[in-house]
């Protein structure tokens, strides 16, 4: 399957960080983004937002055909599925950070005190992930 | 206020934040280009400082969870008619700076609209009215010198024009987007009008700012604007677009000319302005060898020279108190084109004063110089551009009915890409990313959006006078111009009425 991923149009990327937002959003238990925020557990975002002067953009997952997360995984939580995603399994995980070092993109992201790798999971069954529509500028596309 | 001057305390609008639907993400903080957000880390809790904020809307419109609403200060001065906290506000202001107050945009006092006050006809039973969905509705216009007579000969059985017309604008609605610089708004913003021009047939102006290198493949359907200042004109910018206008004045600062700050300049206005970075871009208040309708007849003439007779020339004027004879000299001096900018035309940048003092409204004015062209038989020696306020295709179709062959469109067009009318552009840090030249501002000026959005605004506004043009029984836009017939007063003197031209409804 062609991969398929998210990404930033560094044209028009604005820094606001909405997709940070959605994507905490999305990741709660609730998907109530004032409860994810206020009473919940907040959930790190998966894609995180670079930014130096007028330059920014959302930095996320590629979903690699030849993933080297998945090569550098101790453990084997990193895998490439059959449907294209590069997921995470937390309870492999063992909080190593391989995958960290390894990733060219910078686009797996520690979860210090869970000691487990979080990454971009696409919003498993979502057939568009929520990053896109809030992004004020039309910036991203799947 | 701790640490603050008293005069300085007053804010005119309050951000109010529902604690209970914040969630501190901090995207108000990052949008806000005035520093009115702030964010303190360890409560982690959003703050306001609400002497910063100009009610833009921009945080508002941004807030994920809609924890924001921009609200006028009800924490107003003692009541009082006649010193309203605009001019106790404005005397502190000017106390405490010695400067001249500037502001941004269109008059917004409470002048008459005379838009407001005419009201179009439809066809009852008598005549028939045309529906533009089944049968065809001609908007196209053309701007330019028409000959006195025509003359047609046949050849081959066939006719052909034996006249030879001047060189003509052609738009496909009679709408132009207004002069605004390079410089004043972003390249994203000129890109989205030159595209969006060239989508829907019509033209934008480029304002005094030069062309950028890269928009002159949008030359056919670009007025280049030559102004006091000459930023930007030479031979290629004349020759690039399909018409050259003069600027002599504008409707929201007639008399005065334009200061576009040294912090605007950056590196593509220095390059399309043939001036130094960093420093300020002056346009002087006078055409320095402009002082007679004379020495407008041998600029007008020169720009004609400069591009072979091959362009149409625009004379644009602020209306002032005899604008009809002012009008009636440039069409004499040899304009194409008369240009009038009402008292409500838009800026980037003007002393509130004058903006909000000087010059007439722009209905008067465009009836008046119609009415003079008429009866001196000079009218179609010139087209008329009306500018100044024109807010919907209602306010398109009444201008052509008082007698403009187009209409200028600016403040609508930046409505249309986001603007929000918070009145700052002069600041040069315009939230929505339109007024501004600050690369991380700009961005948010997305162009393939903005172009998408005027072009809607175009069509819709094309359908709309086609249906009121078929309710009146028009189905061309030539039969409209100047048929002041079709208008109706309410609300009117008999001398508005006598001046604008039109009976009053019930007449």
């Amino acid at each position: 399957m062609k991969n398929r991923y998210v990404i930033a149009v560094e044209d028009v990327c604005i820094g606001c960080r909405l997709c940070e937002v959605a994507c905490i959003v999305e990741h709660s238990d609730t998907k109530d983004i004032i409860k994810a925020y206020n009473q919940e557990k907040r959930p790190l975002p998966r894609s995180h937002v670079e930014e130096e002067g007028p330059v920014s953009l959302s930095v996320t997952c590629r979903h690699c055909d030849d993933p080297h997360c998945v090569s550098a995984c101790i453990t084997g939580a990193m895998r490439k599925n059959p449907d294209g995603r590069v997921t995470v399994d937390q309870e492999k995980c063992v909080g190593c950070w391989s995958c960290v070092m390894a990733c060219p993109y910078g686009a797996v992201n520690m979860d210090k005190e869970a000691k487990k790798s979080v990454k971009c999971d696409l919003c498993g069954d979502r057939d568009v992930p929520p990053a896109w529509p809030p992004a004020p500028t039309g910036r991203s596309s799947s | 206020m701790l640490y603050q001057a008293p005069y300085d305390t007053f804010s005119e609008f309050v951000i109010v934040r529902d604690p209970d639907l914040c969630i501190s993400c901090r995207v108000c903080e990052r949008q806000c280009s005035y520093g009115a957000h702030t964010y303190d880390p360890e409560t982690d809790t959003m703050g306001e400082i609400h002497e910063k904020c100009v009610d833009c809307h921009r945080c508002e419109a941004l807030c994920p969870t809609g924890a924001i609403t921009i609200r006028e200060n009800p924490r107003d001065f003692k009541g009082n008619a006649n010193w309203t906290d605009y001019y106790i506000k404005n005397v502190y202001k000017q106390a405490s700076t010695g400067g001249v107050l500037l502001t941004g945009m269109g008059n917004d006092k409470p002048y008459p609209i005379y838009w407001d006050h005419l009201l179009l006809d439809a066809s009852q039973v008598t005549n028939p009215s045309i529906d533009p969905l089944r049968e065809p509705m001609e908007l196209t216009s053309f701007l330019g010198r028409k000959p006195d007579s025509l003359e047609i000969e046949k050849e081959n059985g066939k006719l052909r024009l034996k006249t030879e017309l001047g060189p003509q604008i052609r738009l496909e609605y009679p709408i132009v987007f207004s002069a605004m610089s390079y410089g004043a708004l972003n390249y994203n913003a000129h890109l989205a009008m030159a595209r969006a021009a060239k989508e829907t047939g019509i033209a934008y102006n480029t304002g005094e700012g030069g062309l950028h290198p890269t928009l002159y493949d949008y030359g056919p359907w670009t007025i280049v604007q030559v102004a006091s200042g000459r930023f930007g004109v030479h031979s290629d910018y004349l020759n690039a677009g399909t018409g050259i206008e003069i600027k002599i004045g504008q409707g929201a600062k007639p008399g005065i000319g334009g200061h576009l700050p040294g912090e605007k300049v950056g590196d593509g206005i220095s390059l399309t302005r043939m001036i130094p970075t960093g420093t300020d871009a002056l346009s002087p208040a006078p055409h320095h060898d402009i002082y007679s309708i004379e020495d407008l007849r041998q600029l007008i003439y020169a720009l004609k020279e400069a591009s072979d007779y091959t362009k149409p020339v625009s004379v644009k004027i602020a209306a002032v108190h005899n604008v009809a004879a002012i009008a009636s000299g440039i069409v004499r001096a040899g304009a194409d084109i008369v240009t009038i900018d009402g008292l409500r035309g838009g800026t980037g940048a003007a002393p509130t004063m004058i903006r909000d003092n000087v010059g007439i409204p722009l209905e008067l004015a465009l009836a008046a110089v119609d009415t003079r062209l008429r009866d001196e038989g000079i009218r179609n020696q010139a087209s008329i551009l009306a500018a100044g306020s024109v807010r919907c295709s209602a306010d398109v179709v009444k201008a052509i009915a008082l007698g403009a062959d187009a209409v200028y469109i600016g403040t609508a067009a930046l409505i249309a890409m986001g603007c929000g009318m918070c009145q700052r552009c002069y600041t040069g840090k315009c939230p929505w990313g339109i007024t501004t030249n600050d690369p991380y501002l700009a961005k948010r000026l997305n162009p393939d959006i903005a172009t998408e959005r005027l072009t809607n605004l175009i069509r819709a506004w094309g359908h709309e006078i086609q249906e009121m043009m078929g309710g009146m029984g028009l189905n061309a836009i030539e039969s409209l111009r100047g048929n002041r017939e079709k208008l109706r007063g309410v609300g009117l003197s008999r001398l508005e009425m006598d001046i604008l031209g039109v009976k009053h409804a019930g007449e």
